[in-house]
């Protein structure tokens, strides 16, 4: 499926690896939030990044102590509808300082992408919209009202010069 | 009231390009019909029985002349000649063409007005006291903080995917008449030790399981309401159910973990947000946004008006009008004036072009240009001095709007029912125009004082007939309507929910069993003075049942 970051469509190296199933040397995988935490040490030892996804009823803080090591989170949205991966991007990006990608998998429509990008997901893995359609869902508004992860200033900042 | 700036007018002008474009997309095919969904509804667009139905947002109600002029005009050219006021302070237009839309949407950003978040699992219009800023009995005006939280929820990134619909409800006077306790969130301005703040109640709902909010906080002072609103939302938002849409309201969360954990969880929440996480709103935007709303320049006038006295000496029709349809206003010598949009026999909530553009035209000459829709579904001039009442009754008069009834029993709350929602099992209109009629003598009515009764076509409570005083709820059982009865309901600030009298009635004997049972009531009160509903607290409700099935 097509992957878009920054502004580009890019080549998946990453593969998730559902429930319990071995994970081959050298490749880079997700697994899930559960699996992760219950195999973390072993995990951290391979030679290759292991990335977690995150399904939309984990705990996003109970990956807080080991977000330096992870490179790659996906946020699952089984369902367009479903919106807890907002809250959950939002924790990683400006609770917990996490740096590394944070990636929309699921059900990713062109019209979710402004809001995902506000709540600090960089990567977007959708077969709905076309690189040029996400270039201009991320630029559909200019001004937003409120903080969010994207770090872009709210206007209740811009009216007073700062 | 508020206007927007540069950037207000681009965030508008930017969503009626992009809604453009949904549309577009949606018409050639590109987007399902089930993913244009959750975007035509976070638009206040409706898929009715009939049509698309195109609900356009009134923060807090409040609309200027020009406003209303708009209204009109898009009810003229795009509608059959009439728009709807809802009890959330909006309007709706019930036949406009889908791709009519983004130019009708275009037509409302021209006068600062938009259509964004008024449905859909996202935070809605926030609502408030019709008498805002006029009302005598007012601590502070809530309207500033209304305006300060539709910026904030407008696009929030986190919160636009909700479990459910969520509705804020603002009020600054001890009396509530913002329906608080009935909103997902209810804001009640206080003043502690010099600082101004707000008792936060959660969870109030309506619906098929009505819930009275729970206090979840005494005092958030304002510069932190903000980030106490979005506590509450991401509790809400991680943790909300969303397997049942039944049970997908907040209410039902607070409900299940109990409000003393549900509160655990928000206080959490708010005290794990680190400080670069904090909204910290500038003092100079919160006075930049009051400034808004500082009180009309009104002219000096005496407590009393001698050409008032005179009128109401002289006319009677004028006379019991102003006993019924006028609000105590903070300055002497002047008063707030609610047009009624109940007339007897009418549809509750609906205006004619031709009279929003005469409610326009009055609210320039008499009303300082401020014009406030209630969530009871009526007009409100929320300035109008003593002295220009008799001139402006006539006008109102004329245009078959002074039917003096406010608050009275014939200023019914209904929802369009199954005359135009799909949602409905039972008409709503016809049995309120019925109920109307059986009370229809102004005299009686005066006499029975204030009563509210609320009827909704179903069980998701769109007339609020939970908190009736006499509630009406039409069901559907094996293919006829029934309607069943409620009693005690309220929405103020002893809000509570009504009880089920009994098994339904047919739609035919409605209007009479309410006739015995207010009857019942005329023989049963202390006194004149005694309200209905305060009856009905004092010798409980048997009474009532039994006038209620009492077939003559």
């Amino acid at each position: 499926m097509p992957l878009i970051k920054n502004g580009a469509e890019i080549d998946d190296i990453w593969a998730y690896v559902d429930g319990e199933a071995e994970l081959s040397e050298g490749g880079c995988f997700t697994v899930p939030l559960a699996r992760f935490l219950a195999e973390a040490s072993t995990l951290a030892e391979r030679n290759t990044q292991v990335g977690v996804r995150l399904a939309p009823d984990d705990d996003a803080a109970l990956l807080e102590p080991y977000l330096q090591q992870i490179q790659l989170i996906e946020i699952a949205f089984p369902k367009y509808t479903d919106g807890r991966g907002f809250s959950q991007a939002q924790l990683l990006r400006r609770r917990f300082g996490y740096e590394g990608e944070l990636r929309a998998v699921g059900h990713v429509l062109r019209d979710q992408l402004f809001y995902m990008n506000r709540s600090g997901i960089d990567a977007y893995e959708t077969s709905r919209a076309a690189l040029s359609e996400v270039v201009d869902a991320l630029k559909e508004y200019s001004e937003v009202y409120q903080p969010a992860a994207g770090g872009r200033v709210p206007v209740f900042r811009k009216r007073h010069g700062n | 009231m508020y206007r927007y700036d540069e950037f207000d007018a681009q965030i508008v002008k930017e969503r009626v390009a992009q809604f453009r474009g949904q549309v577009e997309r949606r018409l050639s095919g590109e987007l399902l019909e089930d993913e244009f969904k959750p975007l035509r509804l976070q638009n206040g667009v409706y898929l009715q029985l009939h049509a698309y139905m195109l609900r356009v947002a009134i923060p807090y109600g409040q609309l200027s002349a020009r406003q209303m002029r708009m209204l009109a005009r898009i009810a003229r050219e795009y509608d059959r000649n009439y728009g709807h006021f809802t009890t959330r302070q909006n309007i709706q237009f019930n036949w406009v063409a889908l791709k009519d839309i983004p130019d009708v949407l275009a037509l409302l950003a021209e006068v600062e007005m938009h259509a964004i978040q008024t449905s859909g699992n996202c935070i809605r219009n926030t609502t408030s006291d019709h008498y805002a800023g006029a009302a005598r009995d007012e601590i502070m005006d809530p309207r500033p903080w209304c305006e300060i939280i539709r910026q904030w929820s407008t696009f929030h990134p986190e919160f636009a995917f909700l479990p459910r619909k969520f509705k804020i409800a603002v009020t600054g006077a001890a009396h509530d008449r913002a329906a608080i306790r009935v909103h997902d969130i209810g804001l009640h301005m206080r003043e502690r030790d010099g600082l101004r703040g707000f008792e936060v109640h959660v969870g109030g709902g309506q619906g098929r399981t009505p819930h009275i909010a729970a206090l979840v906080n005494e005092f958030v002072p304002e510069d932190r309401l903000l980030d106490y609103l979005e506590a509450i939302m991401r509790v809400y938002n991680l943790h909300g159910r969303r397997d049942n849409k039944y049970k997908a309201r907040i209410k039902i969360l607070v409900n299940e973990l109990g409000e003393e954990e549900f509160t655990r969880q928000v206080e959490a929440e708010f005290a794990a947000q680190r400080s670069h996480e904090k909204i910290d709103l500038p003092q100079a935007e919160i006075d930049r946004i009051h400034a808004y709303f500082a009180p009309p320049e009104l002219a000096t006038k005496p407590d009393t008006s001698d050409a008032f006295e005179a009128a109401k000496a002289s006319d009677k029709v004028f006379a019991r009008w102003a006993r019924t349809n006028l609000h105590p206003h903070v300055t002497p010598g002047y008063t707030s004036v609610t047009v009624s949009l109940k007339p007897i026999g009418g549809l509750a909530g609906d205006a004619t072009d031709a009279q929003m553009e005469i409610i326009a035209n009055l609210a320039e000459t008499y009303g300082q240009d401020d014009i406030r829709v209630s969530h009871a579904q009526n007009i409100i001039l929320a300035h109008v001095a003593l002295d220009d009442l008799p001139a402006l009754h006539a006008e109102l008069d004329a245009a078959g709007l002074a039917t003096p009834n406010e608050s009275l029993i014939t200023d019914l709350i209904v929802c369009p029912g199954l005359d135009y929602c799909n949602l409905a099992n039972a008409r709503s209109i016809p049995v309120g125009q019925a109920v109307q009629q059986v009370f229809a003598d102004p005299d009686y009515q005066e006499d029975i004082g204030r009563l509210h009764i609320n009827i909704s076509g179903c069980i998701n409570a769109c007339g609020h007939h939970h908190v009736g005083h006499i509630g009406i709820l039409g069901v559907d059982k094996k293919g006829e309507e029934f309607y069943q009865i409620t009693f005690g309901g309220r929405a103020d600030e002893k809000a509570a929910i009504g009880d089920i009298a009994g098994p339904g009635l047919k739609s035919e004997d409605v209007p009479g069993a309410l006739k015995r049972v207010v009857d019942r009531y005329r023989e049963l009160r202390s006194g004149k003075d005694e309200l209905f509903i305060d009856t009905l607290g004092r010798i409980g409700h048997d009474p009532f049942k039994e006038a209620l099935y009492a077939a003559d």
